[in-house]
């Protein structure tokens, strides 16, 4: 008996030593990017806070404004919600007289779905209601799969679905990437109506090219920028801001298809800090260690069988 | 042997009622959440999505219905058989907490009408790791209450039906022990995709592990509790010597629990963030706190037979996995951006009126059905 009960604990041991060597697991499963991925690159140099976008989001996704003050005029949300799927924000600091500038100076930041290579939203869902779609990479949501968990909410590090609180049959909702338009080869609604080109739609790899262009320009010096999508052949000239050295979303959680410039570290624009590796990687290595063909399971379900029949004879 | 009865006696006593009557008005709330939807009784938000329902009713919740688990692994994988005494109330617990978190899941989630959906291949995905939650817990429920029954039988006088299933339980028994390892490590695992949002004085890898530990002690907390409760509303036989011995196995299992915890926080370099003085670092001290203090009780022999040193490190002990749950879902989760939280009324009495509904259950079964051995 002594030597059944030591066992058991060197397998208990074994179990958390297991546990203990799961980070050098975590590199086995890698998600890499799809070659066919499309994205948004914004630049917040190029933007003028217009907010332009946030109205073509409205018409291209049929959604009605969120009327605020007291004539009810005004569609002025403050911030994303199941109501809003793009927002532009205002950083601003100390005279604010600068655009694209950390210390008295301000800058603009849009908000919207990341479109992550390696979604924490898709991993976590139980119902597989958040879905990549395998060519494009643009995660989309399904109501009729969602009971309504939330846990894609909890599991995202850009705090992207929203919940229709004040519904009783709610849905979660999010930027989805105007799949419903790319699909047919037009614009998502931010990238066709802003008139500066700072959400601009391309292929990724393309987008990735364009950002380290415009990394690589001298700041004050004139140069082309596209327009809506890299291939409208839409063009404005205009001078080169001081970008500063990060691209977001190029390594953040395993990288996301939407890529982000700026003139102000993007931790003052209220992105969070992120690891380049992807959280969804360590969780889900865990769960397929303990659960891949419920091989694990199976086998301590039969040594519990054995055990208990042993027992259950010899005791009642 | 000495067989389970009936306890007898009135039902509609003075706490029954007064159950009854806090289930009641909860009911008012949840029809109020049915109708105009979850905003309109709670405070969650697009940042903290899951608030006391979850953290509460199913995470804590389903480790007050550890008892079961705990003993039943102690018993049959550790050979103590002596234990048999305990091991039905302790169901009884279990099945009660269990099934109750499986009501506070329909209340939660948003889309409930749709919530069959994990139950088809084509909807389940099995990264999820609430999947294999959902799935596990569900699967428990019905293995608990099959494994409890024979007592319903007994009463409906089905002998055979009864002695029947007592030939096949020693499957579901093992199932009984399976699957909460399973899931209760999971309810660690849920966390690990929040990542950065989740404080680091709670996140980590191990997270499973230290779930699956705590939900052990807590369970032999409950039992303790509940048998030192019992015992004396009820003049049933004292069992401080069976907890007793098995309090001595609690103190080791807390050292090795507390060893893991601590050792995962300084090798992550974050132990800092303990003696800030803040509410998150507070958290930390006084949850590990709440451990160590019966932890240092249970190591002395004489201690454990002291019924009433028995009884409080129980309950530090439950405060203890019951706060450590609580600050890895909703004290240490920070969705940053100015999100704040903290339950509203409608939201606090749904949570009041499904305990209710769980004592009134539990003073109907102890009554009506064969639980305890009597002296």
């Amino acid at each position: 008996m002594e030597i059944k009960r030591r066992d058991f604990l060197k397998g208990v041991a074994g179990g958390a030593a297991l546990a203990l060597a799961r980070p050098t697991l975590a590199l086995a499963r890698e998600k890499t990017r799809l070659p066919d991925a499309v994205g948004i690159l914004y630049d917040a140099t190029l933007c003028i806070g217009c907010k332009t976008c946030m109205v073509g989001c409205r018409k291209a996704n049929d959604l009605t404004p969120e009327m605020q003050g007291v004539q009810n005029l005004w569609d002025n949300p403050i911030d994303l919600s199941a109501g809003t799927l793009n927002i532009i924000k205002k950083y601003e600091n100390g005279t604010g007289q600068d655009k694209d500038r950390e210390i008295d100076g301000y800058s603009f930041v849009k908000r919207h779905c990341m479109h992550c290579v390696d979604p924490a939203c898709v991993s976590a869902c139980p119902a597989t209601a958040m879905t990549k779609d395998k060519k494009t990479g643009i995660v989309s949501y399904d109501k009729d799969a969602c009971i309504g968990c939330r846990y894609c909410q909890v599991a995202c590090p850009f705090n992207i679905p929203k919940f229709e609180w004040d519904n009783p049959f709610p849905k979660i909702v999010k930027c989805q990437l105007c799949n419903h338009l790319v699909e047919k080869g037009e614009l998502p609604g931010c990238c066709s109506s802003c008139p500066t080109g700072a959400s601009l739609f391309g292929s990724f790899t393309g987008l990735l090219g364009e950002a380290k262009r415009r990394k690589n320009m001298a700041p004050g010096k004139y140069y082309d920028f596209p327009l809506s999508s890299l291939e409208s052949g839409r063009t404005q000239y205009k001078p080169a801001a001081d970008y500063t050295p990060a691209l977001y979303g190029e390594n953040e959680v395993g990288g996301t298809q939407v890529l982000m410039l700026s003139g102000v570290p993007f931790g003052r624009l209220g992105l969070p800090d992120l690891p380049s590796e992807s959280y969804v990687a360590l969780s889900e290595n865990i769960q397929h260690t303990l659960y891949q063909g419920m091989i694990l399971p199976i086998v301590a379900l039969g040594g519990l069988i054995f055990l208990v029949k042993k027992r259950g004879d010899k005791g009642e | 042997m000495k067989e389970e009865q009936p306890l007898g006696g009135k039902i509609l006593t003075p706490t029954f009622l007064f159950c009854l009557f806090l289930f009641l008005i909860s009911l008012l709330f949840i029809g109020k959440r049915f109708i105009y939807g979850l905003g309109a009784v709670t405070h969650m938000s697009d940042g903290y999505p899951w608030g006391i329902w979850i953290a509460f009713d199913v995470v804590v919740g389903t480790a007050f219905g550890c008892g079961g688990y705990a003993l039943a692994l102690l018993i049959y994988v550790f050979n103590k058989g002596e234990y048999h005494p305990l091991l039905r109330p302790a169901l009884m617990t279990s099945l009660l907490g269990y099934s109750l978190a499986g009501v506070a899941v329909v209340i939660d989630v948003g889309r409930y009408w749709q919530l069959y959906n994990i139950f088809l291949p084509w909807y389940i995905n099995p990264s999820s790791v609430l999947l294999e939650v959902a799935l596990c817990v569900g699967a428990y429920v019905f293995v608990l209450w099959v494994e409890f029954s024979p007592t319903f039988l007994t009463k409906l006088g089905a002998d055979k039906a009864r002695d029947g299933l007592k030939k096949i339980m020693f499957i579901f028994i093992a199932l009984g022990i399976l699957l909460p390892t399973m899931h209760q490590s999971s309810l660690g695992t849920v966390m690990v995709v929040a990542g950065s949002k989740l404080s680091p004085l709670w996140w980590t890898g191990l997270l499973p592990l230290l779930f699956l530990i705590s939900c052990i002690f807590m369970g032999w907390g409950i039992v303790v509790f509940e048998s030192c409760v019992s015992a004396q509303r009820y003049t049933l036989p004292d069992e401080t010597h069976l907890l007793g011995k098995l309090s001595a196995v609690m103190a080791w299992l807390i050292a090795a629990y507390l060893i893991v915890r601590f050792a995962d926080v300084v090798i992550r370099g974050h132990l800092n963030l303990a003696f800030k003085g803040d509410l998150l670092g507070n958290m930390f001290l006084l949850e590990n706190l709440l451990l160590l203090v019966p932890m240092c009780i249970l190591f002395v022999p004489a201690n454990r037979q002291k019924a009433p040193l028995l009884f409080l490190s129980a309950v530090s002990i439950v405060l203890a996995a019951t706060l450590y749950r609580f600050n890895c879902y909703i004290i240490g989760f920070n969705p940053g951006d100015g999100w704040r939280y903290f339950p509203a009324f409608g939201e606090i009495f749904i949570s009041i009126g499904i305990v209710a509904i769980e004592i009134m259950a539990f003073l109907w079964f102890i009554k009506r059905l064969p639980v305890y051995r009597r002296a």
